[in-house]
């Protein structure tokens, strides 16, 4: 029997790009959306699965119409096909929103294995993944830095505190992906034109069942404020010998630290 | 019936300091709000444990008690909190922010409704609503959240607050728990741990992180010796755990260890803010780069622009001085 994958994707703000505030709102470029970086780790490994083992891989996206894109680039990747579950951008959704209205996905769904990026790039929450595998009750592993399919059963490394972690999950079941596992393939001139053929879903949130209203919302942003901002010492430019002398000193007699 | 729980990480029977932190932390709360600090430990022995915990102020010890907790593993850990938050009933679950912490905090919060915060750097409780912040955008920003129900479970990233002491005189009570080895889904296979480098990244007080700048065999034992003189955690940068110099665990960044030591001596590491999102907390933080336009230098205090491999030889020396 053929392998189901399915490959959670978001669409997030480059955190490279320039960023102000302004009376506690994040103003940010909005063309500079791109592919979290941490699903585009999870759709790589899940076509590096794809083309050892066979199978079809579709990715799900929560979001506005413009992130359309977003799928299309995947698409381009070598993903078969695509669900964006479509959002007016107006609601205040938290992790648990998200999970919960991708959970209502998949209730209904078959499969082997769904991946998540272990975070998005610009919250850095890294809670989607195991409130989904929650609801789904799925079993589950974060923060994969490896994969692979061993005897039908997928071998998850796990990058834990004391070290990596070798875990063996069966289907289905759910992981999330570290970027640490390998570096996305930018997407070929003939993956981009096949993936204008490839099939989206077009899904309006509504039409999912379950309670995504701003009423269960738990938690929320309430405003942004700069870091405070750390100010450049000094800068040692002279002979090696005399510069690392200096500095080593300082260390014990000005700051106490050695 | 406690009002804050601190859940107490423990590796190889040693208490991880930064639960201690956040430990101190609800304690300050409690105090100020008059409700109670608890703590719990969930290992496969915690006896040495509570004794040690007693010296740092919480109301109650709970204890949950079994082999399989020897490793991490999330669904007995998730089982087992499950208990707990049933038999005390918290208003608010703290954990150290760790690798294991992460794993189970949006599945605990879904499976109990509660709400999740992940990675604060601040929290405070007045006893019905939790205000906390986060740093986001790579650590670029900090973003003001609030987090509404009981009960609210979080983790704290390390370095956020100070251990404090405080005797008491708690109760220690332990939790039945038993699970069936039918209702594990998942296997843990093995642990592959890194040998050598004994030191705690996330606990040591001084921190040598190596860069793409330290190239060969070399540069890495100079690495060590700097390490071995100022009794040194050793990380790197992503650079360098991918090509497989580093072990991964010493990753230090956004997506790898966030530390916050006394002194933070980055070597031959431009300072991508992938990375500094990892270590801009340190309080004292050196430099050595050869290319006086790198980022690091825009944070350290001391940037000592120059080839490594001609600039740590004489340092080291000039630290085993003031040691002796």
């Amino acid at each position: 029997m053929s392998m189901k994958y399915y490959v959670c994707i978001k669409q997030v703000p480059d955190v490279n790009a320039p960023l102000q505030i302004k009376e506690g709102e994040l103003i940010q470029d909005a063309d500079r959306n791109i592919l979290n970086a941490y699903d585009a780790s999870a759709v790589e490994e899940a076509l590096v699965l794809k083309e050892a083992h066979g199978g079809e891989i579709e990715v799900v996206l929560i979001g506005q119409e413009k992130a359309k894109e977003t799928i299309r680039k995947t698409l381009a990747m070598g993903a078969d096909s695509g669900s964006h579950i479509i959002t007016t951008g107006s609601e205040e959704y938290d992790s648990s929103s998200y999970a919960k209205i991708l959970a209502s996905f998949f209730k209904d769904k078959e499969y082997d294995y769904i991946f998540c990026g272990k975070q998005s790039q610009d919250t850095d929450s890294g809670l989607t993944g195991s409130m989904l595998a929650e609801f789904l009750e799925l079993p589950y592993a974060t923060n994969a830095v490896g994969l692979q399919i061993d005897g039908g059963k997928l071998i998850v490394k796990r990058q834990g505190d004391i070290g990596q972690e070798m875990i063996e999950l069966p289907s289905p079941s759910l992981v999330t992906c570290s970027n640490d596992m390998n570096d996305p393939r930018i997407p070929s001139l003939k993956g981009i034109m096949q993936s204008k053929r490839k099939p989206v879903e077009t899904i309006p949130v509504d039409d999912l069942h379950g309670d995504f209203s701003s009423e269960s919302i738990k938690t929320s942003v309430v405003g942004y404020e700069e870091k405070p901002k750390r100010e450049p010492g000094k800068k040692y430019t002279g002979e090696p010998e005399e510069i690392a002398k200096e500095v080593a000193q300082l260390l014990d007699t000005a700051e106490n630290v050695i | 019936m406690s009002n804050l729980l601190t859940y107490i990480s423990v590796t190889d029977g040693k208490i991880k300091r930064a639960s201690l932190e956040v430990l101190s932390r609800c304690n300050e709360i409690a105090e100020k709000n008059g409700l109670t600090s608890a703590a719990i430990v969930i290992s496969d022995d915690s006896t040495t444990v509570v004794e040690k915990l007693k010296a740092y102020g919480p109301s109650m010890i709970y204890t949950i008690e079994d082999p399989i907790f020897k490793n991490h593993l999330n669904t007995p850990l998730l089982k087992a909190l499950a208990v707990a938050m049933e038999k005390i009933k918290p208003d608010v679950l703290a954990f150290a922010s760790t690798e294991g912490s992460k794993d189970i905090l949006g599945a605990l919060a879904a499976n109990m409704d509660a709400a999740a915060l992940a990675d604060v750097s601040e929290f405070d409780w007045s006893g019905d609503i939790m205000k906390a912040k986060r740093p986001v955008m790579a650590s670029k920003i900090i973003s003001a959240v609030e987090a509404k129900g009981s009960p609210v479970i979080l983790t704290v990233r390390s370095g956020s607050y100070d251990v404090v002491e405080k005797s008491s005189d708690a109760g220690v009570e332990s939790i039945p728990f038993s699970m069936d080895k039918s209702e594990l889904k998942q296997t843990l296979k093995e642990i592959i741990t890194a040998s050598g480098d004994k030191i705690d990244l996330s606990e040591a007080e001084t921190v040598i992180a190596a860069g793409r700048g330290v190239k060969d065999e070399e540069g890495r034992k100079l690495i060590d010796e700097l390490a071995a003189v100022l009794n040194a955690g050793i990380g790197a940068s992503r650079a360098l755990t991918e090509s497989g110099d580093y072990d991964p665990s010493l990753q230090i960044g956004q997506t790898g260890k966030v530390v916050s030591p006394q002194l933070y001596i980055a070597v031959g590491i431009s300072g991508a803010i992938q990375h500094v999102a990892g270590m801009a907390n340190s309080k004292v933080i050196v430099a050595i780069n050869k290319d006086p336009d790198a980022a690091i230098f825009e944070i350290a205090d001391y940037g000592l622009v120059g080839d490594l491999y001609k600039i740590l030889p004489p340092f080291i020396e000039e630290l085993k001085k003031i040691k002796e």
